[in-house]
């Protein structure tokens, strides 16, 4: 029993980081909204399942907010914005998905050398979520970096939460007033990069952000 | 008289997997063709393609060189006996000791080779095509390919499909989300391998979109014959190495004796048809990508390898 819960949980946490890689990998708009709520249902899941080894009910109201505002509201609140934005059929840009799955890698190798060893004493739940969650928010990043597009970049900093909730249940004992807090930055979030991006859209008629360079006298 | 009865089990074997290998394809086709609402040819159809294009006469291009007209033999034996080595009905069996996962990747590497060899050597543009793709393709899915054996060796402790197999019905493998991600990778090198739909399509000629019937457009006669039966017996390979690794149950093991291995060929028929459905549905309800995407497709394959050996190394420290 004790081996089949750490592996059920080491195989959410994995698929995790696999979903962090669709994310990379996808170029169109609403395929990647909708691999976003993939994301965040895997992470819902995933603290559901440490409320349930760990008995910690109060992780299962984590995994319901997961469920909730991450795994429905906002990705339907995003589908409404690309609507308006019109830039729900737009396939975006990717420079070179090869080198940004390599990158990827990387980041998943460094993640898992810098983890194990100073966790050693750490129990071995925690190492590999902690472990997973470092690759997840790494990957996050590397999204960030990688896409042009203000909308992919909202949903690359949302997966960088996802990320964060992993390692917070990992690592048993997160209030859940920090949870909830959180939870409730991140929809905050959404709404002022909402309005952020009608502005940018007003002003720019575009949202790729490489305008913005050009607007500051910025070589492109 | 022990050996003799292992040979006849092992050569039993090899003629199943060539008897079955044209079913298979037919089965497929059928099914993908009532999904469409489509009739279909009936299963034994390949069979009778195979048969009409031996006792056909072989038409050769005036340029073609001996290496044309080896070549069919080349890759259909060596395609023959990789589809041979793979474990079916029965693991442990007595050529099993050679059935070791990087020799049979090295022998289907081994006939992609002169696949493209033949297709460069009449010197027509589309054969040259198709073999520069072919070439493409191969460069990634063949180290994805090497991932996942690599993945699934550090697990079983071994290279060899049967002890793989053994150790996957064993009690130290459980869950692991390495073993998801290295089936995941499999199926898609297996998809490309094979010429399925996202890749490639088995049943076109258009020639935007082809890659192997662009190379064996000169092919004619019982040389045809002999590279069609190849791609049947590849796309039984694949489908038998899935079951063997990841659904390894009811496979009998050598020398429990003739109703074992009757209920293994029973199971391992299903399997198969499970597997060949299963294609079918998802060549339907997926639209051909371009020939440029094909490098991204493979590419996550090779990236599901090394995520799965990276992960291993994560779940070994427990």
């Amino acid at each position: 029993m004790d081996q089949l819960a750490l592996d059920v949980a080491h195989l959410l946490a994995g698929g995790l980081v696999l979903a962090s890689f669709m994310l990379l990998y996808q170029d169109r708009m609403t395929g990647l909204i909708n691999t976003f709520a993939l994301h965040a249902l895997v992470v819902s899941f995933s603290v559901a399942w440490q409320a349930y080894i760990q008995q910690a009910p109060h992780l299962y109201i984590t995994a319901a907010i997961a469920l909730i505002v991450k795994a429905l509201v906002i990705p339907l609140a995003l589908h409404r914005i690309i609507v308006r934005l019109d830039i729900h059929r737009t396939i975006e840009p990717v420079v070179g998905i090869g080198q940004t799955m390599l990158a990827g890698i990387g980041l998943v190798a460094l993640s898992v050398m810098v983890m194990l060893p100073i966790t050693a004493q750490a129990g071995t739940l925690a190492r590999e979520d902690l472990a997973f969650a470092l690759s997840v928010i790494l990957l996050g990043l590397l999204m960030m970096i990688s896409r042009r597009n203000a909308v992919s970049q909202v949903i690359g900093f949302m997966s960088i939460e996802n990320g964060l909730i992993l390692a917070a249940t990992g690592a048993k004992g997160m209030p859940l007033v920090v949870e909830i807090s959180v939870a409730f930055s991140i929809l905050i979030a959404l709404i002022v990069i909402g309005i952020f991006l009608f502005r940018i859209r007003e002003r720019f008629e575009t949202v790729d952000i490489h305008v913005l360079h050009e607007h500051r006298g910025e070589q492109p | 008289m022990a050996v003799a009865l292992d040979l006849t089990v092992q050569l039993g074997q090899m003629l199943i997997v060539l008897a079955l290998a044209p079913l298979l394809t037919g089965y497929v086709r059928k099914v993908k063709a009532r999904l469409l609402r489509r009739q279909g040819p009936p299963l034994l159809q390949p069979y009778r393609d195979l048969l009409r294009l031996v006792r056909k006469e072989v038409v050769l291009a005036q340029n073609a060189s001996w290496l044309f007209r080896v070549a069919p033999y080349l890759i259909f034996a060596t395609t023959w006996v990789a589809a041979a080595l793979v474990p079916t009905f029965a693991t442990g069996l007595i050529f099993s000791q050679a059935a070791d996962m990087i020799a049979i990747v090295a022998l289907l590497g081994s006939a992609r080779f002169m696949l493209a060899l033949a297709g460069l050597d009449v010197g027509t543009s589309f054969g040259g095509i198709g073999s520069s793709r072919e070439m493409m393709i191969a460069s990634l899915a063949e180290p994805a390919m090497l991932m996942v054996v690599f993945t699934l060796s550090l697990l079983a402790g071994s290279t060899q499909l049967s002890s793989i197999a053994a150790s996957m019905q064993g009690p130290g493998i459980g869950l692991r989300v390495s073993l998801a991600l290295a089936l995941v990778g499999l199926i898609m090198v297996a998809i490309a391998e094979n010429a399925r739909i996202p890749v490639d399509n088995p049943a076109t000629h258009l020639e935007l979109t082809m890659v192997h019937e662009a190379m064996i457009l000169e092919y004619s006669g019982r040389h045809l014959a002999l590279i069609e039966a190849a791609s049947f017996l590849k796309l039984l390979l694949y489908v038998s190495v899935i079951a063997c690794v990841f659904v390894p149950w009811g496979t009998a093991v050598s020398g429990q004796g003739l109703d074992a291995y009757v209920a293994g060929l029973g199971i391992y028929a299903a399997k198969l048809a499970a597997a060949g459905c299963m294609l079918a549905v998802f060549e339907t309800v997926i639209a051909k990508m371009r020939v440029f995407r094909v490098s991204d497709f493979l590419g996550a394959a090779l990236m599901l390898g090394f995520l799965a050996t990276l992960l291993l190394f994560v779940s070994r420290v427990t």
